[in-house]
């Protein structure tokens, strides 16, 4: 990048820690692929060479989500698969996020029956939507750089657990606290 | 060809079937339900149907008819190339139906589905469970009276599914709110 060449050798620079932290995070999303229907074909495409998603660093899908940062679900979530769902967003470490991708995990899409959950945010917490039947590859990555965006201005302790902790015990009431929604 | 099939299955089983009809092309007859087997049987292994291949069991609802249920058979011989719909009829009040397992093995997993949907009670079923949906679940949902939108969470939902209760009740029409059941119009 020529950043090397561009300030004196032995330079030291200060900033603050969250915004290292931060920039960190959003620099380096392992990706949970929770891939259930067609809008699989797009998610791979948007990985693949042509529009390249690790160019914003979110280069690997660990198949593992306790090695995951950032789950994308991506697809239709019916009632029989909700459990799964839930318990593998469990299971991932935190600091941690949500994408939905596409219409059908962002709201049930035309799938306005008994068999489908009516958003996935009706189960677990959700910090991006990516609407469209299937969205567009550049749909996808605005998606990842609005995800990116709100990493940068987060609280970086925000998902410490002393911090979790805290909040709670002093919030009135857990419907008041949004980190006390997130953890329940 | 067309009332071929039709024609030896009544010379044989005069008694058995209930009417008969080549509608929209599709050879169909109608049968009792204790000559079931018996017919099926016949169609598989008769050197003239040779019926060895059941493509689908399925059921239709026709909620205000009586009797109120229709169970379908559709069976194709792969050497003849001639197809045959096979319909069962039966009543609200009593849904067992012999099951022909025992004659193709496919027949299993397909009459489980139509147990899931339907509620249909296979007689003689070697394992009739649900295939489709959750243990659970409560009900058959492909049946008229099952209202579209009435799911059945498994895991506790941070917030309700819909916005409304107005919503969910438009597409009920019925007066019993407890079980969402559409009414009779």
């Amino acid at each position: 990048m020529g950043l090397e060449y561009s300030v004196p050798e032995n330079v030291v620079i200060t900033t603050r820690l969250d915004e290292v932290v931060n920039w960190a995070r959003k620099n380096s999303l392992f990706q949970y692929p929770f891939v259930t229907a067609c809008c699989g074909m797009e998610y791979m495409a948007t990985a693949s060479a042509r529009y390249d998603m690790a160019r914003f660093g979110a280069e690997i899908p660990r198949f593992s989500p306790r090695q995951a940062d950032v789950m994308w679900v991506v697809g239709t979530v019916n009632h029989k698969l909700a459990p799964y769902l839930k318990r593998i967003y469990e299971q991932i470490a935190e600091p941690k996020w949500v994408i939905s991708f596409g219409v059908c995990a962002s709201t049930g899409g035309f799938y306005d029956n008994y068999a489908t959950v009516q958003g996935i945010d009706k189960i677990i917490p959700v910090d991006v939507y990516i609407p469209g039947c299937p969205p567009r590859p550049e749909q996808v990555l605005d998606g990842l750089v609005k995800l990116q965006e709100k990493i940068e201005l987060e609280p970086w302790r925000k998902y410490a657990y002393e911090e979790k902790k805290r909040s709670r015990d002093q919030a009135a009431g857990p419907d008041e606290n949004p980190l006390f929604q997130r953890v329940k | 060809m067309a009332k071929k099939l039709i024609d030896l299955v009544q010379t044989k089983f005069a008694d058995a079937v209930v009417h008969s009809h080549s509608r929209l092309g599709n050879d169909t007859i109608v049968l009792h339900r204790e000559h079931l087997v018996s017919v099926m049987e016949f169609l598989r292994d008769d050197p003239a149907t040779k019926m060895n291949f059941l493509r689908d069991i399925t059921a239709v609802d026709y909620h205000h008819r009586v009797p109120r249920f229709d169970v379908v058979y559709v069976l194709y011989s792969m050497e003849h190339k001639h197809m045959l719909i096979v319909r069962v009829q039966l009543n609200e009040e009593d849904i067992d139906i012999p099951s022909v397992s025992q004659l193709w093995g496919c027949a299993g997993w397909l009459e489980r589905e139509v147990y899931d949907m339907y509620g249909m009670n296979f007689t003689n079923h070697p394992d009739l469970r649900r295939v489709l949906l959750y243990e659970e679940f409560e009900g058959h949902p492909l049946r008229k009276d099952y209202a579209t939108q009435a799911s059945q969470p498994r895991v506790e939902l941070l917030k309700p599914e819909r916005d409304s209760v107005e919503e969910f009740f438009h597409y009920v029409k019925d007066k019993d709110q407890a079980t969402g059941s559409r009414a009779a119009e």
